[in-house]
């Protein structure tokens, strides 16, 4: 889903905003981990975007200041203040441990491993999971990233690898003897 | 460049966020380098897993309702519609994601997963590339079954809305063995399975319109399968076989000739 420059002039709210709605809510469900707090957040996001839509600049990214909108919004409710609050970014990559060593079998992951995947990601912190949603199931670029968090590119790159990092350590230690393994 | 340096590149090389130049010199450097493959290989695992997994909750029909009506709702000159699901993106490279099990195979997967500008036509390759491989290990892989062209070619009227020609294969080392309908993007085709020094070649006629078919005409080596396709006479030819790219052009220009 791109929404294309070309379009803005013409495009209303409705038209850009309305096919955002799966994704926005699936995003804000991640981050919220409750099915009302994503629908409150969501809800807040079309809200304030709708007020703020004749500020937005023809010409800049629609999907990124929507998300944008969306992860403020999280961050200044009463659970993102708690779950942000204490995040080390720094020390946060080392979350369990595991085995240094990469070896790639270990790491095979099938359609039978989404719960366990599904867990680590719900386990890891918000910086972290948010980055890893946006870049992965958003498919945004490291561009579209840094709009959206409001970060320079080069803290996308350092972030997300530290994300990556943090999740394969977790991932690796779950299917550790697991007979996922290949 | 040693692996250390191209170790720190695969993310943004796996992200798509390297430049042409430098991502098809790390490109070359996996395929020489197992151990920078196989880091790449569980790379691109895990974004695959994560890019499942992510997908995981859907708002409920009475929550979009509420949200579409208050943005329908906010401005009245536009109409209010029900856009309902967005309809899913290129996820079917997933078919294309099989358990690599070769250097090889790891760097053409990882290389695949990169250019994503060649999804498109991957996608339709790795269709092919499955009948191609169901047909032969199918029981009864054709159903007309002759190596006469003027019985195979009169076998699809009716069965699909278009005609074609084939070639006369007499002084080639090429056989017909026969044919069978085959379906790309639910569009109906031909499938003509044929044969040189033991190896079966999938020729697949389709319509050169509708899903699918606007893949730019050039070769392509799709895992350890040659495939040639091209345009003609608004019939869209796909050659796929394991067999070297000498013979599928050969058997292309054959076919060519023909149409």
């Amino acid at each position: 889903m791109k929404v294309t420059d070309n379009r803005l002039p013409a495009a209303t709210f409705e038209e850009l905003a309305v096919p955002l709605f799966d994704q926005l809510y699936n995003f804000a469900r991640w981050l919220t981990q409750d099915t009302s707090e994503a629908e409150d957040l969501v809800q807040e996001t079309y809200a304030k975007a709708l007020r703020g839509f004749s500020s937005f600049q023809a010409g800049t990214n629609f999907r990124a200041w929507m998300y944008r909108i969306l992860r403020n919004s999280f961050l200044s409710s009463r659970t993102g203040l708690k779950v942000t609050a204490v995040f080390d970014e720094e020390g946060a990559e080392g979350v369990p441990a595991a085995a240094d060593a990469t070896t790639p079998e270990s790491l095979y992951i099938e359609q039978a491993n989404r719960q366990i995947v599904q867990d680590a990601l719900a386990e890891l912190p918000v910086p972290f999971r948010e980055i890893l949603l946006l870049c992965e199931v958003e498919e945004m670029s490291y561009q579209e990233i840094a709009e959206t968090l409001s970060i320079p590119t080069g803290t996308v790159m350092s972030r997300l690898s530290r994300a990556r990092k943090a999740l394969r350590a977790m991932l690796r230690q779950r299917l550790k003897g697991g007979r996922h393994g290949v | 460049m040693a692996c250390d340096v191209w170790g720190g590149k695969l993310d943004a090389y796996l992200d798509g966020e390297l430049d042409s130049a430098e991502a098809g010199e790390l490109n070359k450097h996996l395929r020489g380098c197992g151990a920078c493959a196989a880091d790449a290989l569980e790379r691109v695992q895990v974004k695959r897993a994560v890019a499942a997994s992510g997908k995981r909750y859907e708002p409920s029909a009475e929550f979009r309702a509420r949200i579409i009506k208050s943005v329908a709702g906010e401005l009245p000159t536009s109409q209010k519609r029900d856009l309902g699901h967005p309809s899913g993106r290129a996820w079917k490279w997933w078919v294309l994601a099989v358990p690599a099990l070769s250097v090889l195979i790891v760097s053409l997967l990882v290389n695949f997963y990169v250019e994503r500008g060649k999804a498109r036509r991957q996608l339709v390759y790795s269709e092919l590339v499955d009948l191609h491989v169901g047909t032969l290990a199918s029981a009864s892989p054709v159903d007309v079954v002759s190596t006469d062209r003027h019985t195979v070619k009169p076998w699809f009227q009716g069965r699909i809305p278009f005609a074609f020609n084939l070639p006369d294969l007499a002084g080639s080392e090429f056989t017909l063995l026969g044919g069978r309908v085959a379906y790309l993007g639910q569009a109906p085709g031909a499938q003509l399975i044929y044969q040189v020094r033991k190896h079966e070649i999938s020729v697949f006629i389709f319509q050169d319109q509708g899903p699918g078919m606007g893949v730019p005409s050039t070769p392509l080596r799709a895992l350890s399968f040659n495939v040639e396709n091209w345009s003609q006479n608004g019939l869209r030819y796909f050659v796929v076989g394991d067999v070297n790219a000498d013979d599928i052009q050969a058997l292309s220009k054959l076919l060519r000739d023909a149409g």
